[in-house]
């Protein structure tokens, strides 16, 4: 223990010298991913999930008043608490910023990332990141003020366009304005904030991000209903929880904490009702979700109950939705079930 | 040449009472017509000035306190919006009412809230005694001992029936005088030594103290913090993991201890080689030299630039928001993340301001008053 202190002197040392050799990040960062052992059974011991959540982001993670947090994202480290423990309480949040949230998953510092991340190759590979299903689909899209009549993003031809630097939203508004043959000015203003404040003022005729944040910041607008989100959606943006490689079991089983939400909500098993269809429901495929047969908990590693501890804490896919995103003014659109037109969320099988 | 003698009435003229000076020439209205209105040009921009100090003044005054909402029920803050967007704009201080203890404390247990309240009670405590000269002593640092193991006992808990609580729920003022008291205090240390280094005869030692201090100098904080809490964990074996917040006081210590020993230098080298050849003409040894005659010279030569570097240290502690610690300014822009206090970012920040300033102008007074106390000397 006492060479503890030496080694970090040494390394802050290096590190500075390192830090222009930054290309060397990639390489050192699949070293962790080698190791086999499983975290499933790491988390069962340790008692806790150790979850990492957005440092604040309005509906998907952020703390309450008293200090609790709450959202989307939230909820998922919830639902994977229930299923391991039977309680969904046994979470610790790590708050984790854009830059430090694959390093933290890499190195093992949380067990899994619901942190609004987007499915891309090169995470999925590169880093050596796996994810656990999509359950959030999101894309860019534009905000104009309902006064202006504009009802399609083609509309915009000569607008002049609100966008923050840097991030791939630029580039997406681009490559798409070119493919489109629309004309635009672009206002370029790097905080949120005064983003949002030079359309609200009328330097921009739109504003352009991910689709959930115009509805957030639609939502906090004096008068929500003077603004409209347009209906074109220009880029992909599917978010998921994410793992790290090294334990295909507990990989396993998020995504079927995804599965089992959605499905409940397919089913009608509401956290009101969950008891009672565990209980009655005579739907075979019912029945093996809810752990009644078929012994699908056990291939997961999970007592044989785990959706309905999950469902009893969080309700379904719907519910979760409504709690948190309906409130900020998101609609399900494509975060529909798949039986619903344009609805994509679908649940694969339980048998 | 005639004597007139002094006391007497000139010509009959009956002797003249003792007068004011005019009024014109002394007292407050003089100061200011020789000050704010000497010539047209200063009358009109005193003028100019006053009116726009005293508009805004009386706004703000509006805004703050006669508009202001200072309470909402149940996140309702509609009436807020509206005041915002009328004719007469008012503060929305209901957001510190709703949030202040989140802004204070962060994410800590909410019926625990006691403990890191009691936490920033001692620590503002240990800094008053800390400064009154006549604690002193030897025992001081006996009393700063328990007291930052009191703290860390009521941080985390985990004994004496207090509830185990996890450094990531940490959060709030506290992080903010933990950062900054332990990164001073083991960093002030650290720069002596270095900067004795640096002047030290032994090439070995100098060229290790130059390189730590000009590598550190050359990195800006963000990077040093960047590297403690995203690259250092991939050195690590699997597994292992250093607790996030002592990585960024690792960062924090190192980096202020660089700034500092370059003070300390130049307290060094201020005092005139007189000093060092006297001392060892007496016969004393490196440390005791060191101890008894320099550094009492050295470091009261250089108190000004210290408290400089100690506030702004106290301040750069709110960069660790970039890895995802929640001091008080990060908590306080969590606070209006929430979409109902979406856009009250200006009461938040006034209100993490008044309390930054608290700290900070309480340095900056007492600093003034230490350094005319040690250098009366001087002023004979």
């Amino acid at each position: 223990m006492t060479m503890q202190p030496l080694r970090r002197t040494t390394f802050g040392l290096l590190g500075a010298v390192a830090i222009t050799a930054l290309g060397a990040l990639p390489a050192a960062a699949q070293a962790p991913a080698a190791g086999g052992a499983s975290i499933l059974d790491a988390i069962k011991a340790r008692g806790t999930l150790v979850c990492g959540v957005n440092t604040g982001l309005a509906g998907f993670a952020q703390p309450d008043s008293q200090g609790v947090w709450r959202g989307f994202d939230v909820e998922y480290c919830r639902a994977i608490s229930a299923a391991i423990f039977g309680d969904p309480n046994k979470v610790r949040y790590v708050p984790t910023t854009a830059q430090s949230r694959f390093t933290a998953l890499q190195s093992g510092e949380v067990d899994v990332l619901a942190r609004n991340t987007t499915w891309t190759l090169s995470r999925d590979t590169s880093l050596g990141l796996d994810f656990g299903g999509v359950n959030f689909y999101d894309g860019q899209g534009f905000m104009v003020k309902t006064s202006t009549g504009v009802k399609t993003a083609k509309e915009l031809n000569g607008a002049t366009i609100c966008v923050q630097p840097g991030t791939t939203t630029e580039q997406n508004l681009t490559d798409w304005a070119r493919a489109n043959n629309v004309q635009f000015t672009p206002v370029v203003i790097e905080r949120l904030e005064e983003l949002v404040s030079a359309y609200a003022s009328g330097r921009c005729d739109a504003y352009t991000t991910d689709v959930s944040g115009l509805a957030a910041t639609r939502s906090s607008q004096p008068n929500p209903a003077e603004h409209t989100i347009l209906p074109d959606v220009i880029s992909k943006e599917p978010l998921g929880p994410l793992l790290r490689h090294g334990d295909q079991r507990f990989a396993d089983l998020v995504r079927w904490v995804h599965y089992a939400l959605v499905a409940a909500e397919e089913f009608g098993i509401t956290q009101a009702n969950v008891a009672q269809m565990a209980a009655n429901d005579t739907r075979p495929e019912v029945q093996r979700m809810l752990g009644k047969n078929g012994g699908l908990g056990q291939m997961l590693g999970v007592p044989n109950e785990w959706a309905v501890n999950v469902i009893r804490a969080t309700g379904n896919y719907g519910e979760i939705f409504a709690r948190h995103l309906q409130p900020i003014g998101i609609q399900r659109g494509p975060n529909a079930l798949w039986t619903t037109p344009g609805g994509q969320q679908y649940a694969m099988p339980f048998r | 040449m005639s004597d007139i003698p002094l006391n007497t009435s000139v010509a009959g003229v009956p002797e003249a009472a003792p007068r004011q000076p005019p009024a014109l020439t002394t007292g407050p209205i003089a100061w200011f017509r020789a000050n704010l209105f000497s010539s047209w040009l200063n009358t009109a921009v005193t003028l100019v000035l006053a009116y726009f100090i005293v508009r805004y003044a009386i706004s703000f005054v509006d805004w703050a306190f006669i508009n202001a909402i200072w309470s909402v029920d149940n996140n309702q803050t509609q009436a807020c919006r509206a005041l915002k967007n009328s004719a007469t704009p008012g503060a929305c201080w209901a957001v510190i009412t709703e949030k202040h203890r989140f802004i204070l404390f962060g994410t800590y247990p909410y019926e625990e809230h006691w403990r890191p309240a009691l936490v920033c009670l001692l620590f503002t405590a240990l800094y008053v005694v800390s400064a009154m000269r006549r604690f002193w002593r030897w025992e001081l640092a006996v009393v700063w001992a328990v007291t930052l193991t009191a703290i860390g006992i009521l941080m985390w808990g985990g004994v004496f029936g207090l509830s185990y609580v996890p450094q990531e729920r940490w959060g709030g003022l506290p992080i903010t005088l933990i950062l900054a008291t332990f990164g001073l205090a083991f960093a002030f240390p650290l720069a002596i030594l270095v900067a004795l280094g640096r002047r030290s005869s032994m090439p070995a030692i100098r060229v290790l103290c130059i390189a730590y201090v000009e590598l550190i100098r050359g990195v800006p904080l963000i990077s040093l913090l960047f590297m403690a809490s995203v690259m250092f964990p991939l050195f690590l074996p699997e597994g292992l993991n250093i607790d996030k917040l002592l990585r960024a006081q690792v960062a924090v210590i190192l980096f202020a201890g660089a700034y500092l020993a370059e003070v300390v230098r130049g307290g060094l080298q201020a005092l005139p080689k007189g000093q060092y050849e006297a001392a060892e003409a007496l016969g004393l040894s490196y440390w005791q030299k060191t101890g008894f005659i320099i550094l009492p010279q050295a470091l009261r030569l250089v108190i000004p630039p210290l408290v400089n570097t100690f506030i702004g240290f106290f301040k750069d502690t709110s960069l660790v928001l970039i890895i995802g610690i929640f001091d008080l300014l990060t908590a306080g822009k969590t606070a209006i993340v929430e979409p109902a206090w979406q856009g009250f970012g200006v009461e938040v920040y006034i209100a993490i301001s008044v309390i930054y300033f608290i700290y900070c102008f309480a340095m900056s007074r007492y600093s003034q008053n230490l350094e005319a106390e040690l250098n009366r000397h001087r002023n004979r």
